[in-house]
C-alpha cells in the first residue's frame, strides 16, 4: 500500500492540533490530523472553555497576551466568534487576610512592564457581581479576559482547517511511527500517512507518542472535575475564582452555571476514561454556594471529568525535539490551555517552517522534563 | 454492619427489588434497599399499601392485588429500607450517593443490584411538547397514586397493551375517552400469531386482553386503526389533533388532552453509568444490558433484575430478582453453588414461563417504524430543543457519532441527560448514516443520575470528613 505524503501530519484532533494544522496550512502546507477518537474527544471537550490571562505562570504571560489578542479577533482566525464573551475574570478574596497576596501579585506584574491585572475592592465587586455574598472583601481582575464556548470553538477550528484544506483523519490511532527516508511514515487506523514533520499535540497521551520517537518526557495526568447546571436567569458575567478554595464560577450563554477550578478526578489514561468523585466535587458545590447564596436550590445537571496531562512546573511543553528530526512536541497544557490555543499553532507554524519563533518558549523546551526524567 | 456499608445494595423496591431484598435476607446477608417512591411496589404496585384500604383496589384489578402480599414479605424482610431516597450515582467498588430530604449521603456496598424498572419509550412527533400532551404512564400513576381522573375527555393514542389496561381502568373509575388512535401496523396479529404455540400456557393472559378490547369497543368511542403519523397542534396548549392512516386517510379532531404512548423500554441509565455493557434487542427495539443467566453485567459485583433487564413484566421480575439474589449469596460465601443451581432450577423455570407470551407481545407491539424517523420539524432533545433535521443534517458529516453530536449540537446536554432523545437519536445516526442500529454508541452517561443540587450537594461536604 502505498502512503499518502503530506508536509506536516498532527497527531491529535484537540485544539492545539487542529490551531497547529491551521496555522500551518494558512502558511501553504499540506496537513493532516489524525485523532484515534473524533475532534475534541478528551480535554478539548472536557474544558470550563476559560480565556485567562490572569494569574498565569510568569513565562507563559508573553503568549497569553498575545492569544488574548487573537481572542478579541476570533471570528477573523476561524470564521466564528466561538461563543467568546470578555467579561472578566475575578479572583476574589472573601477575607481581608487574602487581599495582600492579591495585591503583591499585582505589583510583580506591574513591575515587570504588565498591566492586564489590577486590584478591585469591596465597592466595585460588588458592582460588577451583585450576586455575589456581602463577606467577600476585594479582587484581582483581568477586565479583558473572559470565557468561551468550548464545543463551538472546536467546531470552528474544525471547520477553518477543512476550509483551508486540512485532512482530518477521525477513528485514526497511531499504530506505528517509522523512519522512511527523509520521512516519518505514519500508520493508523489502517491508514499509512508519510511526511516530514510530525507534530505531538496528543494532549495526555503525549508522552506515549513522544516515546515512539525516543524521547523520554516525564509527564502527569490530571482529570479536573466540572459541573453544569440547569438553566437559570442572567446571574453574573465574570468568571470568578476565588482565593484559596477550588473553585472557577460563571455562566454560559445558555444560562447554566458552569463550575469547576481544578477538583480532581481519577484518570485512567490507558482505557481513555475517567470518573467523578462527589466526595471532592461536594467541595466545589459547597465553595459555590457559600459566594453565590441564591444558587443552592439550583440542580445540577450533568458532571464530568477530562484527562489533561500535567507536567511538573505546570508549563506545557512546547518545541522541537532534540533528538527526533522533524518532531514538535506541543501538549502539557496542564489544564490551563485553552486560552493559549490561537497563539501556540502560529508558534508550531513557525518552529515547522522557520525553525525558530520570534516569541519566548525557552521556559517550555521539553529538554526540561527530559533530563528530569534521565536523572530519575 | 456499619451505618453505612452493607452486603448488598439494591436500588428499586418494585417486583425484582422486593423479592431479591427478601431472599437475600433468607440468606442472611445485610441488606439496603434504596426507592425514590414513598411506599414499595414500584410502578406495577404503585401505592399498593395505602390504596388497600380503598374501594380502588378492587378497580384496578386482581393483578394490582396481588402486590400487596409481596410489599408485606419485604416490609418483614429486616433489610434497611431507604424510601424517598433519589439515587444520583453509584461509583465503582461500590459507593451509592443519595438525597433525601434535601441531605446527601454516601453508603457502601459489596455487591449491587440494579432493580429500576422501566420507562415509556419516549415518542417525538410535531407537537408533542405542548402543555396537554402527556404519556399514558404518567396518567396512570395519577390514577393509582390519586384517583385523578382527568376532567376533560381524553384521546389515547399509542400501541401495546397499557393504553388499553388504562383505558380499561379510567372507564371504570368514571373517566372519559374522547377516542383511540390505535399505533398499532396492520398485519400484526398475523405475525404475532406465528408465535402463539408457545403462548399456549398464556391463553388466560390472551384472554384478559381480548377482553378488554372487547369492552373498549362496547363503550362505543371512536376507534382509528392503524395510525401512522401524529400531529398535536394549538396556541400554547393542545388545541387539536392531526393523523393520517396507513390506507392514507386523514383526520382532524378537537382535543385538550392526548395521552401517548408506544411501549416501555429498560431503564438502563444507571447501568450505562456504571459502564455495563449493553446490547441491542432487535425484538423490542432498545439496548439491554448484557447479563450472563444470573443477572450479572460485565462489570462483577452489579447486577440487573426485573425491566431494567429487558422488558418482560412483573412476573418475570419476580425470578429475576431471586436469580440474582441467590448469586449474590454465592459470591459473598452465604451459599454453596450446589444449593444456589438447585433453587436456580425453580426459577428459570418460572422465568420461563413467565417469558413464553414475550415473543407473541413483542411481535404484536412492535412499535411502528415512524417513531423512531420522526419528521425534520420535531423536537427530539426537548431540554435543548434540538430537532431530527438539525440531527440528520450533522450526522452526515463526517459520519459522527452520538457523543459527538451531543457536542455539536446540545442534544442530550439538558436536564434530562438524554433519556428522551437517546434512542430516537441513535435511530437517526443509523438511518442517515446507513448503518446497523447494534453499531451506533450510545451516549457516555454522565451523572449525576437524578438531578441533586447544589445545596444537596454542598451538604456532602459538611458531612463527611475531608479527604
Amino acid at each position: 500500500m502505498t502512503a499518502d505524503r503530506f508536509d506536516a501530519v498532527v497527531v491529535g484532533g484537540g485544539l492545539h492540533g487542529l490551531s497547529a494544522a491551521l496555522h500551518l496550512a494558512r502558511v501553504g502546507r499540506s496537513v493532516a490530523v489524525v485523532e484515534r477518537r473524533w475532534t475534541g474527544r478528551h480535554a478539548s471537550g472536557a474544558t470550563a472553555a476559560g480565556v485567562r490571562t490572569l494569574g498565569r505562570d510568569i513565562a507563559e504571560i508573553p503568549i497569553s497576551l498575545e492569544a488574548m489578542e487573537m481572542w478579541h479577533r476570533i471570528e477573523a482566525i476561524v470564521g466564528d466568534d466561538c461563543g467568546f464573551h470578555a467579561h472578566g475574570q475575578m479572583r476574589i478574596a472573601e477575607r481581608e487576610e487574602h487581599m495582600p497576596a492579591l495585591r503583591q501579585r499585582e505589583a510583580q506584574i506591574r513591575a515587570l512592564g504588565y498591566g492586564h491585572e489590577e486590584i478591585i475592592g469591596a465597592n466595585e465587586l460588588r458592582r460588577l457581581v451583585p450576586a455575589l455574598s456581602p463577606h467577600c472583601v476585594g479582587a484581582l481582575i483581568a477586565r479583558h479576559d473572559g470565557a468561551a464556548d468550548p464545543h463551538r470553538t472546536v467546531l470552528a477550528f474544525r471547520r477553518a482547517c477543512e476550509a483551508d484544506g486540512v485532512v482530518i483523519k477521525e477513528d485514526c490511532g497511531v499504530e506505528a511511527i517509522n523512519r522512511q527516508g527523509a520521512d516519518w511514515l505514519v500508520v493508523c487506523g489502517g491508514l499509512r500517512l508519510r511526511s516530514p514533520v510530525v507534530v505531538n499535540a496528543a494532549g495526555a497521551w503525549g508522552a506515549q507518542l513522544a516515546a515512539l520517537f525516543g524521547d523520554e518526557i516525564a509527564l502527569g495526568v490530571r482529570a479536573s472535575m466540572m459541573m453544569v447546571t440547569e438553566r437559570l436567569a442572567p446571574l453574573l458575567a465574570p468568571v470568578v475564582s476565588v482565593v484559596g478554595r477550588a473553585l472557577s464560577f460563571k455562566q454560559s450563554d445558555q444560562g447554566t452555571l458552569v463550575i469547576g477550578g481544578g477538583l480532581q478526578g481519577s484518570a485512567d489514561i490507558e482505557h481513555e476514561g475517567s470518573t467523578v468523585n462527589f466526595v471532592e466535587l461536594a467541595k466545589g458545590a459547597r465553595a459555590a454556594s457559600d459566594l453565590f447564596p441564591a444558587v443552592k436550590g439550583v440542580r445540577i445537571a450533568r458532571c464530568w471529568t477530562g484527562i489533561e496531562a500535567q507536567t511538573r512546573d505546570h508549563l506545557p511543553v512546547i518545541g522541537a525535539s532534540p533528538q527526533a528530526p522533524g518532531l514538535f512536541h506541543a501538549f502539557g497544557f496542564s489544564g490551563h490551555g485553552f486560552q493559549l490555543v490561537p497563539v501556540v499553532g502560529a508558534i508550531l507554524a513557525d518552529l515547522v517552517t522557520q525553525g525558530a519563533t520570534r516569541r519566548d518558549i525557552a521556559a517550555f523546551a521539553p529538554q526540561r522534563l527530559m533530563q528530569e526524567r534521565a536523572a530519575a | 454492619m456499619s451505618d453505612t456499608h452493607t452486603d448488598l445494595l439494591i436500588v428499586g423496591a418494585g417486583p425484582a427489588g422486593m423479592v431479591a431484598a427478601v431472599t437475600a435476607r433468607r440468606h442472611g446477608l445485610t441488606v439496603r434497599v434504596v426507592d425514590d417512591q414513598p411506599a414499595p411496589g414500584g410502578q406495577i404496585w404503585r401505592a399498593i399499601e395505602t390504596v388497600a384500604a380503598t374501594p380502588r383496589l378492587g378497580r384496578l384489578g386482581e393483578a394490582y392485588r396481588a402486590g400487596l402480599d409481596r410489599t408485606a414479605a419485604f416490609r418483614a424482610c429486616g433489610g434497611i429500607y431507604e424510601a424517598q431516597s433519589q439515587l444520583w450515582q453509584i461509583e465503582p467498588g461500590f459507593r451509592a450517593f443519595v438525597t433525601r430530604d434535601g441531605r446527601a449521603r454516601s453508603f457502601t456496598a459489596s455487591q449491587v443490584i440494579l432493580a429500576t424498572g422501566a420507562q415509556e419509550r419516549p415518542v417525538p412527533f410535531p407537537g408533542w411538547t405542548l402543555p396537554g400532551v402527556l404519556t399514558v404512564g404518567a396518567a396512570q400513576i395519577l390514577l393509582k397514586t390519586a384517583d385523578s381522573i382527568p376532567e376533560k375527555p381524553a384521546w389515547i393514542a399509542g400501541c401495546g397493551p397499557l393504553p388499553l389496561l388504562y383505558m380499561t381502568q379510567l372507564l371504570a373509575a368514571g373517566g372519559k375517552i374522547a377516542g383511540f388512535l390505535d399505533t398499532t401496523p396492520p398485519g400484526r396479529l398475523g405475525s404475532a400469531l406465528r408465535h402463539l404455540p408457545q403462548a399456549v400456557a398464556r391463553l388466560g393472559d390472551l384472554a384478559k386482553g381480548l377482553s378488554w378490547s372487547w369492552a373498549l369497543r362496547r363503550a362505543g368511542f371512536p376507534i382509528i386503526r392503524h395510525v401512522t403519523e401524529l400531529r398535536a397542534e394549538g396556541k400554547d396548549k393542545l388545541q387539536r389533533l392531526r393523523y393520517r392512516t396507513s390506507a392514507g386517510s386523514e383526520g382532524e379532531v378537537a382535543a385538550e388532552l392526548l395521552l401517548v404512548h408506544e411501549g416501555i423500554v429498560p431503564n438502563i441509565h444507571p447501568a450505562l453509568a456504571l459502564g455495563c455493557a449493553v446490547t441491542w434487542n432487535a425484538s423490542q427495539q432498545c439496548p439491554v444490558p448484557v447479563l450472563d443467566g444470573w443477572g450479572e453485567t460485565t462489570l462483577a459485583g452489579v447486577f440487573v433484575a426485573g425491566d431494567s433487564a429487558g422488558i418482560a413484566g412483573a412476573e418475570a421480575a419476580e425470578p429475576r430478582g431471586r436469580l440474582a439474589a441467590l448469586r449474590v449469596a454465592v459470591k459473598l460465601g452465604k451459599l454453596d453453588d450446589h444449593a444456589a443451581e438447585t433453587s436456580a432450577g425453580a426459577e428459570r423455570g418460572l422465568l420461563a414461563r413467565a417469558l413464553a407470551l414475550r415473543p407473541f407481545l413483542d411481535a404484536l407491539y412492535a412499535p411502528r417504524a415512524q417513531v423512531f424517523a420522526p419528521a425534520d420539524e420535531t423536537l427530539v432533545c426537548r431540554c435543548e430543543e434540538v430537532t431530527a433535521g438539525e440531527l440528520r443534517a450533522r450526522a452526515q458529516q463526517g459520519r459522527p457519532g452520538a457523543n459527538q453530536l451531543k457536542a455539536f449540537t446540545r442534544a442530550g446536554m439538558g436536564p434530562c441527560q438524554g433519556r428522551q432523545c437517546a434512542a430516537t437519536l441513535m435511530q437517526i445516526i443509523a438511518a442517515t448514516q446507513k448503518r446497523p442500529i447494534e453499531e451506533v454508541e450510545g451516549y457516555r452517561v454522565r451523572p449525576p443520575l437524578k438531578p441533586v443540587t447544589l445545596g444537596e450537594l454542598a451538604s456532602l461536604d459538611m458531612q463527611e470528613p475531608a479527604a
